[in-house]
């Protein structure tokens, strides 16, 4: 009994443990709400449930809070990435659109070689802004944030672009071996972030970069060069979802495509564990906060949660997560009990440093 | 992360002043036609602020006003507010500046108008809402507020759906895509939708959740409404986008659009008129943004000092798929 209890504590102490339960908790109260909601069957050759469901539309909120995080690695946040989202998709379903053939691949690689194109140009704006002229990144993104939204809608003339193309479709909608392509592409851009990442030292130089810009260019880190290269990547990623979010329903929209996604993200980043104050992240932090965020919006609408207290319900339930991971909040509360174990005193250890 | 002190707020200063050039020169596209002194030679203007360009039934609303006074001689004095309202107090002024015969508005929102439409009725000059109406006290600010009835776009919608299922014994299961949470249309639909589905006991509404008028949010929700109810009747959009999106849903739940649920919509824009010719909608009630000759109309009559109703409701219709196929060459939006 208390061996199980004190590798509970040990779990408990973890970073991601406190954001997986409420994940956990989520499913679970929509199962008991509705058996059929884990439920997952095979329908036309691929997976069907609400779990599908969620995963494949929590994809472009993965890659855009993937982006996010390194942004806020550094110190940074980019607020940017849902006007990003927007010209990206407008621009490839624009020239979709004009395409004689809208299902030929070579229409298609055209197409999201110029958004990505765009994107490129958005990201590495961005980063000039921040990292070479020096202004704060939520100034230097606002401006794009504000400004990207208008030239989505310039790009689209102010109107829905619909289009009919199945390969563009296939991102966001379609199907590979039973499972959601929008996912398989979230998967394969964290793995590809990871290994840069984790297996590389790019993410300690961020880190770095993140802690002390200063310390960290006099200790040899071009933090001005690594500064730009997160925006540039938080940018790519936002226009690969918006790729997903316009294939999703076959049509781009300049004024609501990825609106507010980029609030959605800073939220993923910050439920994953992240800190806002830059230095450490967590990929795999972000990839939970994201999933969270996706299941509340799916159950809002699973369990029929009134649109006049869902935001409320979503807010009371981000209230909590981020309340239980706090140390502060954890110790308070488990003052109360018996000191069973010394989870809470481990927490702060990493702050500590080996003279 | 910065190097503080000095530096830092002199960086600070030219960041904000910078975004604030930005955003000047962005407000900035949108002013036209706003300078320039007043025509005296017998020819009526008339000041127009439009909301913005948000969507395809904006712009096509902005383009019958624009076609409408070309072809009644008015001369137009048109700016785009980009959804602000400091840039339509500010148009309203300018248009009270410059004397023009009529000035004419799609408030971006309901309140604080009372100010500059008293500076308007002191300096003489008739105003009249389009689209969207003001919440002032006092009526005489305006002469008269021309736009659609919602609660009778949910009103016809649901009488069309009481007449089809007339013949129906059991029970009709319902659901709803409302628009934009507290917006006037979202409210407005669902209440004259439900008034009149009271008609018939054996039509409810089973679920009823925001899309926020967008096809993504269409498709998301109706997603899961059909893995949570296993019998859907008839689903209820408040707008075609909505609808668009939720026809993706069925599809992919093996469902047949049009006949295994029903879909009532309302807007009528192109895509979704399509759709209804194609017989994947059933039902469209018409929000037209083609009021540019009634607007014309109006204003010579204000001009003239007629009087004339403080409500004018936009003429509309509805629509059937065999009205759809007739009416799709010539629609504009």
């Amino acid at each position: 009994m208390s061996e199980v209890r004190t590798r509970l504590a040990a779990a408990s102490g973890q970073r991601l443990f406190w954001p997986l339960v409420v994940l956990v908790v989520l499913i679970a109260a929509n199962t008991a709400y509705r058996p059929s909601f884990v439920s997952i069957e095979v329908k036309d050759g691929h997976l069907y449930g609400s779990l599908v469901d969620i995963v494949r539309l929590s994809a472009p909120l993965i890659l855009v809070a993937l982006g996010m995080t390194l942004v806020i690695a550094t110190g940074g946040i980019d607020l940017s990435v849902g006007s990003v989202c927007a010209i990206a998709g407008s621009m490839a379903c624009l020239h979709i659109s004009q395409a004689a053939d809208q299902n030929s691949l070579s229409t298609l690689f055209t197409a999201l070689g110029l958004a990505l194109g765009l994107a490129l140009v958005a990201g590495a704006w961005n980063g000039l802004l921040v990292s070479v002229i020096g202004i704060q990144p939520i100034i230097a993104t606002l401006i794009l944030m504000v400004a990207g939204r208008g030239l989505a809608q310039l790009i689209t003339e102010g109107q829905i672009i619909t289009i009919n193309s199945d390969p563009y479709r296939v991102i966001g909608a379609g199907y590979w071996l039973t499972l959601p392509v929008a996912i398989l592409i979230a998967i394969a851009v964290t793995l590809l972030i990871a290994v840069l990442t984790r297996r590389t030292a790019l993410g300690l130089i961020i880190e770095a970069v993140g802690g002390n810009a200063e310390a960290s260019r006099l200790a040899g880190i071009r933090a001005r060069r690594i500064t730009f290269l997160v925006y540039v990547i938080a940018g790519i990623c936002a226009a690969v979802a918006g790729f997903m979010i316009t294939a999703d329903v076959s049509s781009a929209a300049g004024s609501t495509a990825g609106l507010w996604i980029e609030l959605d993200a800073i939220l993923a980043v910050v439920i994953g564990g992240t800190s806002l104050a830059g230095g450490r992240f967590s990929l795999s932090g972000t990839l939970i906060g994201a999933l969270i965020i996706q299941t509340l919006t799916t159950t809002v609408y699973a369990m029929n949660i009134s649109p006049q207290t869902s935001l409320l319900f979503k807010a009371v339930v981000v209230i909590v997560v981020c309340l239980i991971q706090a140390p502060a909040f954890r110790a308070r509360f488990a003052r109360r009990r018996p000191p069973a174990t010394p989870t809470v005193a481990a927490a702060p250890q990493k702050e500590q440093v080996p003279a | 992360m910065f190097t503080l002190g000095k530096q830092f707020t002199r960086r600070a200063a030219v960041a904000v002043l910078s975004a604030s050039l930005v955003a000047g020169a962005l407000a900035g596209c949108g002013n036209s036609d706003t300078g320039g002194e007043p025509a005296d030679d017998g020819k009526i203007t008339l000041g127009f602020s439009q909301v913005g360009a948000e969507s395809g039934w904006r712009t096509a609303n902005t383009n019958s006003i624009k076609e409408a006074a070309a072809a009644a001689g008015i001369e137009l004095k048109f700016d785009d507010a980009q959804q602000k309202q400091e840039n339509q107090i500010k148009a309203i002024r300018n248009y009270i500046l410059q004397k023009v015969d009529v000035i004419a508005f799609s408030p971006v929102v309901e309140s604080g108008w009372d100010n500059v439409l008293k500076e308007a009725k002191d300096a003489g000059i008739p105003v009249i809402l389009t689209d969207r109406s003001v919440d002032s006290a006092d009526k005489s600010l305006y002469k008269t507020f021309i736009g659609s009835d919602f609660v009778k776009e949910g009103r016809l919608s649901g009488e069309w759906l009481v007449n089809e299922m007339k013949s129906a014994t059991g029970p009709v299961n319902i659901v709803e895509l409302q628009g934009t949470t507290g917006s006037a249309p979202a409210n407005d639909r669902k209440k004259g939708f439900a008034e009149a589905i009271a008609a018939n006991p054996n039509l409810k509404i089973i679920a009823s959740q925001t899309g926020d008028f967008t096809r993504a949010g269409g498709k998301a929700v109706m997603e899961q409404f059909i893995k949570a109810n296993p019998k859907i009747d008839v689903l209820f959009a408040h707008n075609d986008d909505m609808g668009l999106g939720a026809l993706e849903a069925i599809t992919a739940a093996g469902k047949v659009p049009g006949k295994d649920i029903k879909i009532i919509t309302i807007d009528a824009v192109k895509d979704g008129m399509q759709a209804l010719a194609d017989g994947k909608f059933n039902f469209i009630a018409e929000c037209s943004p083609l009021l540019g000759p009634q607007l014309m109309d109006l204003v010579k009559k204000v001009k003239a000092g007629e009087t004339i109703p403080q409500r004018i409701e936009t003429e509309e219709t509805t629509f059937t798929p065999e009205q759809a196929k007739a009416a799709l060459p010539n629609r504009k939006y």
